[in-house]
């Protein structure tokens, strides 16, 4: 009985944990290529999600749905503040990108908050409380589809940025920024791309996490921390890293939920960040820097 | 020691400077209470500036953890003064001990193991955030529901014990902002100062130069938790509270270090200047909107945002350098 008590928290953690990978993604993405930590990263995500809450109350759509509207709307968002206010920083230092994204994240969560108040948020759908029994486990069904969306758009976003062309010349401009200016890239552009796909991961992830926990206009630093935490475990810049990443946070917040306090719970994800960064500071996928 | 303070000051310099200090000195006697407790602010973020400017302006390495040296140096006094009867000046030994610990085991574990640049950054805010989680259910000194100093009201300034009106913790405010000035203008002219910049302009030229980076980055992190632990310790006297949740929280390690890359970043003066345009433009802000009834919740912030998005753009090095060009007193850089 113990056991499956376990088991099943260790499940819970990880879909969610799939979930939080899904956003990592996103930031992992823009650090891999543009070069720039996006400190912004949970106030887009809290703007996917209030999206997600308006489009649920106001035209009765699913999140689950939502996802692929929200991908594009963030995909645009990011777009824009890449072309549009990020480029000229790409060779400041870092400091100075660090203060740009600190005051737009300032920006996004009181716009929010002017616009929806201070109160918490979420949404019910009719399946919240459904759930799927496989052998001894009891799988939330909210959970389950959340993740298995997740599983599938990473996928997806690997195969790009693997076969397509312009997944290769982003990873060209990844590899050697002068070296892709010469064979003649648009570096600028695939930069802006590159924020917005990673804007998009945001939009797709933060649809689904409504399903999971309501919003807050001050939710973006938690948020963010999160995303950090999961990419510097899994290794900056790595996008299967990124998953694993959301996975070992998510079994062990929910692990450490079980055995200690809930509210201590991400105590245990920075002491694994800690750990992670000190034995292997390029993350437990991540290539050296060289 | 004089001497050494004002040596490569040029002449005009010195004159904005006795001028600056004498309306410091003279402000208590013409300000209200209100004027008096925003010059509080603009000091306690100039000092807590000039002290996380030791680490990244003058070593070059990112802390955005900062938070955390103000917490244990506020919480190891005051927890000393409420538990022990221990005055603030005795705890502060103690606070200043504790944060320098604290910051010689991070440094040790980033610096030993090669961690820098973002990577180190982000270590700063996890230590930072274990520690509030950690004193969230720390019950020794209130856990989350706060840490409380005794308050009456006091007839008479008690500086020992750091108890009495705004003038008094005005007062001991300047002297500390005025010491840190001091002791980074003399420390940015010694040899621990040209070798930090060397660091921070490239390390490994530094290293090949023979300088041993481990130990002056060291000694940067232990001095800069050491000296931000002294601003923890006043926080906790003047304010007479402390919860992890504010105390520890990343937005105050955030708004410690805008003031110095405002104000211009490395420079000696750019956290005074930064920290007077941050808190005066939050000010001058609030009665704005107040006056044009716009004072909704959030309105101040995103002006707030969006005169720092201009700022950035407009002057990527801060805005000291630029006022001090406009002013002809750039001597010898910082």
């Amino acid at each position: 009985m113990a056991a499956e008590i376990y088991l099943n928290v260790a499940v819970s953690g990880l879909l969610t944990g799939l979930v939080y990978g899904l956003m990592a993604v996103g930031l992992s993405v823009i650090f891999g290529v543009v070069r720039v930590v996006n400190f912004a990263h949970g106030e887009m995500m809290t703007i996917a999600m209030y999206l997600a809450i308006v489009l649920f109350n106001g035209l009765g759509l699913d999140p689950l749905i939502t996802v692929v509207p929200l991908a594009a709307v963030l995909f645009a968002l990011g777009y824009a503040m890449q072309a549009g206010i990020i480029n000229p920083f790409i060779t400041r230092p870092e400091h100075s990108q660090f203060i740009l994204l600190v005051a737009m994240a300032l920006i996004i969560a009181n716009v929010l908050l002017i616009v929806f108040g201070p109160d918490a948020r979420g949404v019910q759908t009719p399946y919240s409380f459904d759930s799927f029994l496989v052998g001894p486990l009891i799988i939330d069904a909210t959970k389950a589809y959340a993740g298995a969306a997740t599983v599938a758009i990473t996928a997806a976003l690997f195969g790009f940025f693997r076969f397509a062309p312009l997944g290769k010349a982003i990873r060209a401009c990844a590899d050697n920024y002068t070296g892709a200016l010469v064979v003649g890239l648009n570096v600028k552009r695939l930069y802006a791309l590159t924020f917005g796909l990673g804007a998009a991961c945001v939009g797709a992830a933060g649809s689904m996490l409504v399903l999971l926990v309501d919003v807050t206009p001050a939710l973006g630093p938690a948020l963010t921390l999160v995303a950090f935490i999961i990419v510097i475990t899994g290794g900056l810049g790595s996008m299967p890293g990124a998953v694993l990443g959301g996975v070992l946070i998510g079994v062990t917040e929910a692990m450490a939920g079980l055995f200690f306090t809930p509210s201590a719970k991400s105590m245990f994800s920075f002491a694994l960040l800690v750990v992670v960064l000190l034995f292997r500071p390029q993350g437990l996928l991540g290539k050296r820097p060289s | 020691m004089i001497a050494r303070l004002l040596d490569g000051v040029p002449g005009r310099g010195l004159a904005v400077l006795a001028g600056l200090l004498a309306v410091l000195l003279a402000a208590p006697w013409v300000a209200n209470d209100y004027v008096l407790t925003v010059l509080i602010i603009v000091l306690y973020s100039a000092y807590t500036g000039q002290a996380w400017n030791v680490m990244m302006g003058f070593a070059g390495q990112l802390s955005l953890g900062h938070a955390i040296y103000v917490g244990l140096g506020g919480y190891a006094a005051a927890a000393l003064y409420v538990h022990f009867g221990v005055a603030p000046w005795l705890g502060l030994a103690a606070a200043v001990a504790i944060a320098a610990a604290c910051g010689a085991v991070i440094g040790f574990l980033a610096f030993r193991f090669g961690v820098g640049g973002v990577y180190f950054a982000i270590l700063t805010i996890a230590f930072a955030e274990f520690a509030r989680i950690g004193f969230d259910h720390f019950r020794w000194v209130g856990a989350s529901s706060g840490f409380f100093l005794p308050v009456a009201n006091y007839t008479r300034n008690d500086l020992w014990n750091l108890r009495g009106d705004p003038t008094m913790f005005y007062y001991v405010m300047l002297t500390l902002t005025i010491v840190a000035f001091a002791i980074c203008h003399v420390l940015l002219k010694s040899r621990i100062g040209y070798y930090w910049q060397a660091i921070r302009e490239d390390e490994i030229a530094a290293r090949s130069l023979g300088i041993d980076t481990f130990r002056y980055k060291m000694y940067a992190i232990v001095l800069s938790a050491g000296m931000t632990a002294v601003a923890g310790v006043f926080f906790a006297f003047y304010y007479n509270n402390l919860f992890p949740e504010q105390v520890f929280h990343i937005s105050r390690s955030i708004e410690m270090i805008l003031g110095p890359i405002i104000g211009g970043i490395g420079t000696l003066f750019g956290p005074l200047v930064g920290a007077l345009l941050l808190t005066g433009l939050s000010e001058a802000m609030q009665e704005l909107l107040t006056a044009l009834r716009l004072d909704v919740p959030g309105a101040k912030q995103v002006f707030y945002g969006l005169c720092l998005l201009v700022v950035v753009m407009v002057l990527p090095g801060g805005v000291w350098p630029w006022v001090a060009r406009k002013l002809g007193l750039t001597g010898p850089r910082s």
